[in-house]
């Protein structure tokens, strides 16, 4: 195996960073150094920031007790607080994160779009609307039943919204503002279910539908979490036609991608991801519109990447659990749903007003 | 009606004079068959209702105010419902076209632009911490509330120069709208007694406001409409560009800022009084626009007299689909109007961000 940093001349090309090829006759891979580097970076971040989180209730531990416990030594009392309680949260935040970023990154790159994200083309809303009929109406609210009704209505929504916006192909545009117009209908109609409610009903809807992690347990989380794992290996074998089909697609065809097949596993997955943590945690919004585009702007890569993106999402999400306990400790418990719509909306804001301005530079 | 004063320069040159004629008959026979839509729904909603009295009941409760049931029923509910239906269905509907013509941006809507979430989130401040009760003591937080976010929007959809991207506007508007309702919900989730109060505020109803109520808000709203009146002329150099509008001799920076006043008092005003009516704003003119042209002066008047008939027609199906109980407006206007936002979508050479 040998590895190079400089391009040979003839044989390689520059990409303006460093990279590592690894060669040997079964296989070979090209990793800039930069991105991954900075990811694991991230990556180690967030479980940090996982750790940190384990720490803090109303039962506060220091580091070092955490550390101890997970090892395997420590009081009882402190095993049950650890083990059983707060790692599956903690865990759920790393994992839900990484699982948010792959989607934001997979459907920001298969609509050209940084808007392009599953919360804000409707999959949110879609999920929503399934678990108020089925807490409200049919009156059943355990785990199983909310979570196939979350994963049944997001799929159904955006199922809806991608036809409703396809007219000769799938514009990013189109979609966004189809993917509002369905939400504003299924908000309407769920404030109506919501109003008609008996008041105890209405606000267990409403904590789910703020989006919180707090209530995950290893029943709910150990099939989450292998079911992620499934995820993110077919992401990581779809990743190369992901980059292929952002050529356009006359471009990935020659490169050798089945483009619709391609296309239609990366969809797959990427509603996978936002299904499989709407349905565990409600819908927790702006990570996957957030995530690829910080890890972007970080990493400097040239489009979005998901391995990236899932270790910011992982960041992201850990540190608004982590916000969200602080302010618990001060305050009042607070849905990490709520600080990531807020956060999330202010990037968004923030976002739209450059390109805004971007686009009159260009156009004056 | 005087021909030549109707139809912009633009036009005059272009259209031949049958043509002018046939537009001048359309847009006669389209007031009018507003004007006769909105006296039938203005009579529907008074006999019709969740409570169904028959018309003769009706008719003598109309005529003798005393203490019957049906006198009551007609005096202190049906009549102050439709009036504000009037009322706040002409704001929207002017609201709505004022601000798609400032913007020249055919997505724009004074509720999908955030101005729901602004008054909603000012009125759970309210409620949460300044303990406000009842309506009336809603209408002035809601007011500022829905004031300051069409600003805001304006402001970050302005952020560059010149035309603002209608996608541009409608995301900053759902963003500023998905933060501000997270703070609401957040407000609510923590204190089940706002929960209680606030959460069937926001849903759009005409059925709450009270006369008195309205009457308070009025004046705004009157400043609105007359402002909106004496720009529409404006408007229709605005909504040839700005350059060919300074060319013209109009004054852009004077009518843009008279015109985010006017949407402000409107959309503020009138979202006070009913907790805010989607999609009104956004379908009204472009119905209106089918049948009047692009002459800002007739959208605006039809607007007016359109956008009374849909809240009106939404009230009376709302009051009658789901009896003994009663579907609010304001959910009625988002399930029909979510279709024409995509419907319009869908057929507009639509621009990438």
């Amino acid at each position: 195996m040998s590895t190079r940093t400089a391009p040979r001349p003839g044989c390689d090309v520059d990409f303006g960073y460093s990279v590592l090829r690894p060669r040997t006759p079964w296989w070979s891979a090209r990793i800039p150094v930069r991105l991954v580097c900075l990811a694991l970076l991230l990556g180690a971040a967030a479980v940090l920031m996982g750790l940190l989180a384990i720490t803090l209730g109303d039962y506060p531990l220091t580091l070092g007790e955490v550390f101890t416990t997970l090892t395997g030594a420590g009081e009882d009392f402190h095993r049950m607080i650890v083990l059983d309680w707060r790692a599956p949260v903690a865990a759920a935040a790393v994992v839900f994160g990484a699982l948010l970023g792959i989607g934001g990154a997979i459907f920001q790159s298969l609509t050209r779009n940084p808007l392009g994200s599953p919360d804000i083309i409707g999959f949110d809303a879609g999920a929503y609307f399934a678990v108020v009929i089925t807490i409200l109406v049919l009156g059943s609210g355990g785990y199983w039943s909310v979570a196939t009704a979350a994963l049944a209505g997001g799929l159904l929504t955006a199922c809806a919204v991608y036809l409703l916006a396809y007219r000769r192909g799938i514009q990013g545009f189109r979609l966004i503002v189809v993917g509002i117009g369905v939400s504003a209908m299924l908000g309407s109609a769920n404030a109506y279910l919501i109003t008609r409610a008996e008041i105890d009903d209405a606000m267990t809807v409403g904590f789910w539908g703020a989006g919180t992690i707090t209530r995950v347990t290893w029943t709910g989380m150990v099939p989450a979490a292998a079911l992620g794992c499934a995820i993110i290996l077919a992401a990581t074998a779809l990743a190369r036609s992901l980059r292929q089909l952002e050529l356009g697609d006359d471009a990935a065809t020659t490169q050798g991608i089945a483009v619709n097949s391609a296309r239609l596993g990366l969809i797959v997955t990427g509603v996978a991801t936002t299904a499989l943590v709407t349905a565990a945690a409600g819908p927790i919004g702006f990570i996957a519109l957030v995530a690829p585009q910080l890890a972007r702007r970080i990493t400097r890569s040239a489009g979005v990447s998901m391995f990236s993106a899932a270790m910011m999402g992982a960041l992201l999400l850990t540190a608004a659990h982590l916000l969200s306990l602080a302010v618990a400790q001060v305050y009042r418990p607070v849905p990490v749903g709520l600080i990531t719509v807020c956060l999330g909306g202010i990037y968004l804001i923030w976002l739209l007003m450059r390109e805004a301005r971007r686009h009159n530079g260009v156009m004056p | 009606m005087p021909v030549d004063t109707q139809v912009p320069a633009g036009q005059k040159m272009a259209a031949p004079p049958s043509a002018r004629q046939a537009l001048t008959r359309r847009r006669t026979l389209g007031l009018f068959t507003l004007l006769a839509a909105l006296g039938l729904l203005l009579l529907t909603s008074l006999a019709h209702g969740s409570n169904s009295l028959s018309y003769s009941q009706v008719w003598t409760g109309l005529w003798v105010r005393d203490t019957t049931e049906a006198s009551l029923i007609v005096w202190e509910l049906r009549i102050p419902r439709t009036v504000v239906g009037v009322i706040v269905g002409a704001c929207f509907g002017v609201a709505g076209a004022l601000i798609q013509a400032l913007t020249r941006n055919p997505l724009a809507d004074p509720g999908i632009l955030g101005v729901n979430a602004g008054a909603g989130f000012a009125v759970t401040l309210g409620v949460g911490f300044f303990g406000l009760t009842g309506i009336t003591g809603y209408i002035w937080f809601a007011f500022l509330g829905a004031a300051a976010a069409t600003l805001l929007v304006y402001v970050i959809g302005s952020a560059g120069r010149g035309i603002i991207s209608p996608v541009t506007l409608v995301l900053a508007g759902v963003a500023l709208g998905a933060v501000l309702n997270g703070f609401s919900t957040f407000l609510t989730l923590i204190d089940p007694d706002t929960f209680r109060s606030i959460r069937n505020w926001g849903l759009g109803s005409i059925a709450r406001t009270d006369l008195a109520d309205t009457l308070s808000v009025l004046p705004l709203l009157l400043t609105g409409l007359a402002i909106a009146v004496c720009l529409s002329g404006s408007l229709n150099s605005v909504t040839l560009g700005d350059d060919l509008a300074a060319s013209l001799g109009t004054k852009i920076m004077r009518t843009r800022v008279l015109g985010i006043i006017a949407v402000t008092l409107l959309a503020g005003g009138a979202t006070a009084l009913t907790g805010g009516i989607a999609f009104v704003g956004l379908m009204v003119p472009h119905i209106v626009r089918w049948f009047v042209g692009p002459d800002q002066r007739w959208i605006i008047l039809c607007s007016a007299l359109a956008a009374p008939v849909l809240v009106l027609a939404a009230d009376i199906l709302g009051r009658v689909i789901a009896r003994p109980g009663e579907v609010e407006v304001g959910i009625l206007t988002a399930i029909v109007g979510a279709p024409v936002l995509i419907a319009l979508v869908r057929h507009r050479k639509a621009s990438g961000l």
